[in-house]
């Protein structure tokens, strides 16, 4: 029951293994399930998520303090509105992109090299979905009140104002959760049965069992299993499009030079998907390192990622391009002020570190030997995280503190309070993504075991390979 | 392997999906219910108040015109609470002795207000002046009620903000000639609406629904 795990294979065109050779069905099932029920909890583990803990209750920290005093703990004013919150928010539900374009849109184009990567992406997804939620209500001057968002029936007889893009992002992020959530849950129901045959605890038999719903793994099972899973990832693609559109909208139907532009829509989807690939390689590999899921997260799932990076960096790029040429071409003086002050402005720093990270640095991708390199890799995912929190704040900071008026221009310097609310809002996500990790099966387990059939030849194994598992 | 699940399990978890749904809707529901409820409306619930004052008496059977006592609701955002003076204008010469009326006398020697509990009121974000209200032909009983058959004192609105902007889209259903707006044993007549139509015209009354008429 213990394969011979072979080297990681050299090559990687389209024929190179999306799971190494040897594989059975039950070793598939035995490696992924053992680390939530029978492996020790590494002690990396518990480091990481000590840590995670303590900037988690920075943030709760931070949240209550701006509860109880206000938005004035920020260094928000006025003509800088829009801080760190927005900011952020659009950095995380930007992240969370990646999961669903690789849950909905790969599974309906049959790509299937997703398939390892797709399960901690999507709750990648979840999480950051739910990071990024915080910001605006955290935003709002009273917190208490941001169910007024929502167009319920209520006493005031009024309905949300249809007309303003905050009210769209309220639909279209929770739209975006909603069918995140059940997506991944769906998904996760046969794996989920697994557990609970496989667990040696009751409490565990219990919560598996309940969370498992009864499945059996019968013929008509499966069938509704297919069913509602292409119907959902019908669902789900439309919204990897939409909902970073209907962020962009919250720039660019104001009229702010920088803000209002047509471009938005398209070139904040790209981005959000560049970021949330590289989001997903940052996790993937250390967690395949630590983990020692080589075998099923290989060097062809990298590299692809690495080129959807490098691919979207460049349509990234031409987005900053044509936002520049834009502004000279207008011929409009606020809006050629508007890049001529990014570019050499109080905050030219932060436009030209934009610039090396998201464009300059993405190009070494060409180079098949970085994609390779597993450490090269992991730095660049890093340098385009930072490189897309950068993009955020020059759009929202520089846009806002030079307007039309040189009477109302001002500067705007981020307090304590943004860091801890920003750094916390990092340790809510590691402690839900750690959780996860610890409880639920990381990599989709009956999915990896359709891999095993359709790629692994006719090896023994996978004759032998253990059926009452399905 | 011994069963973990009792086979009741099934209906539980069936229940327990689709109960949720219902549970959910229901919250709301009973929240509203709540929002709209006396219990934190105020409507129809009498206000202690330091004396027994009966708008039914004064206003109703007595005839007193609520200028007498609010004198500055015509001219003014606030309708204006009585003097203890106003009070004895009368009571320095009738029930002179009643016991009831004990603290309106000891307000008058002192020189201390009587006071009275609050029944109506917007809250301090909601700019509202009532004479404007008057001049467009808003009748006090429109939003006060039957005053004039209070024998204590209650609140006949919400003054919720649906209350106020049924009326801010809607004027025509509800408002008056100017000079029936004093008036408690006015009814509207069977067409209203073409009254109503007649008077918005008359008196320019505009529609203001922007958020910048009342939260200023």
């Amino acid at each position: 029951m213990d394969p011979v795990m072979p080297e990681p294979s050299a090559e990687l065109g389209v024929s190179a293994p999306l799971i190494e050779p040897g594989h059975s069905y039950a070793s598939v099932t035995d490696k992924i399930s053992a680390i939530v029920l029978t492996r020790r909890t590494p002690r990396w583990w518990m480091l990481g998520f000590a840590a995670a803990f303590c900037l988690m209750m920075l943030l709760f920290f931070a949240v209550a303090y701006l509860f109880a005093v206000g938005v004035g703990i920020w260094g928000i004013n006025i003509p800088v509105g829009w801080g760190f919150a927005i900011v952020n928010f659009v950095w995380w539900i930007g992240i969370g992109h990646a999961g669903t374009l690789i849950s909905a849109i790969l599974l309906l184009l049959r790509q299937q090299w997703r398939t390892s990567i797709n399960r901690f992406a999507e709750a990648m997804t979840l999480f950051a979905v739910s990071c990024a939620g915080l910001f605006p209500v955290l935003h709002m001057g009273r917190p208490w009140l941001a169910y007024w968002l929502f167009p319920y029936p209520n006493t005031m007889g009024m309905w949300p104002q249809f007309r303003s893009p905050l009210v769209w992002d309220v639909f279209a992020v929770s739209t975006y959760a909603t069918v995140s959530l059940l997506f991944w849950f769906v998904g996760l129901i046969p794996d989920l049965a697994t557990l609970r045959d496989r667990s040696r605890n009751r409490v565990g038999k219990i919560m598996y069992g309940i969370l498992a719903m009864g499945w059996r793994g019968s013929a008509v099972h499966w069938s509704r299993y297919e069913t509602a899973s292409l119907l959902l990832a019908g669902l789900a693609t439309p919204l990897v499009v939409s909902v970073h559109t209907v962020v962009s909208f919250d720039f660019a139907v104001a009229i702010i030079p920088g803000w209002h532009t047509t471009i938005f829509p398209p070139y904040f989807v790209a981005g959000a998907i560049y970021s949330g690939f590289a989001m997903v390689m940052t996790l993937a590999i250390p967690i395949r390192a630590i983990y020692k899921l080589e075998d099923f997260i290989t060097l062809r799932h990298l590299d692809n990622m690495a080129k959807i990076i490098l691919a979207t960096g460049l349509i990234v790029g031409y987005g900053y391009m044509m936002e520049t040429f834009g502004a000279f071409y207008s011929a409009d003086q606020y809006e050629k002020f508007m890049i001529l002050n990014r570019m050499t402005g109080p905050y030219a720093p932060f436009y030209w570190a934009l610039i090396a990270c998201n464009i300059v640095m993405p190009q070494l991708l060409w180079f098949p030997a970085v994609r390779r390199s597993v450490v090269g890799l992991f730095v660049i995912s890093l340098v385009v995280n930072v490189g897309m929190w950068l993009e955020r704040f020059v759009i929202v900071v520089t846009s806002l503190h030079r307007d039309f008026l040189p009477s109302s221009w001002g500067m705007y310097y981020p307090t304590r309070w943004d860091w801890a609310t920003y750094v916390g809002s990092i340790g809510l996500f590691l402690t839900l993504l750690l959780l996860f990790l610890r409880y639920l099966p990381m990599i989709s387990i009956f999915e990896m075991r359709q891999l095993v059939s359709q790629t692994s030849g006719k090896t023994e194994s996978r004759v032998s390979g253990n059926l009452d598992d399905v | 392997m011994t069963q973990v699940f009792k086979r009741s399990a099934n209906t539980l978890s069936r229940f327990s999906i689709y109960g949720f749904a219902f549970f959910v809707i229901a919250m709301g529901a009973v929240i509203y219910a709540v929002n709209k409820s006396p219990y934190l409306t105020d409507v129809n619930v009498i206000r202690d108040q330091p004396v027994p004052f009966s708008h039914k008496h004064h206003a109703g059977e007595l005839g007193i015109d609520c200028r007498y006592c609010h004198t500055s609701v015509e001219e003014s955002s606030f309708a204006g609470l009585p003097p203890t003076a106003t009070c004895m204008t009368c009571h320095s010469r009738i029930w002179t002795n009643a016991q009831m009326l004990e603290p309106v006398r000891a307000s008058y020697r002192s020189g201390k207000s009587i006071e009275w509990t609050r029944v109506n009121a917007v809250p301090d974000f909601v700019y509202f002046n009532h004479s404007i209200h008057l001049k467009k032909g808003v009748g006090c009983p429109t939003c006060h009620g039957p005053v004039a058959e209070m024998p204590l004192t209650w609140r006949a609105n919400t003054m919720q903000m649906q209350w106020c902007i049924d009326c801010h889209r809607e004027p025509e259903r509800y408002v008056r000639p100017r000079d029936q707006v004093f008036r408690s044993d006015y009814h509207p007549p069977a067409d209203q609406l073409a009254l109503g139509r007649r008077l918005v015209k008359e008196y320019k009354i505009q529609k203001l629904t922007n958020c910048s008429t009342c939260h200023r």
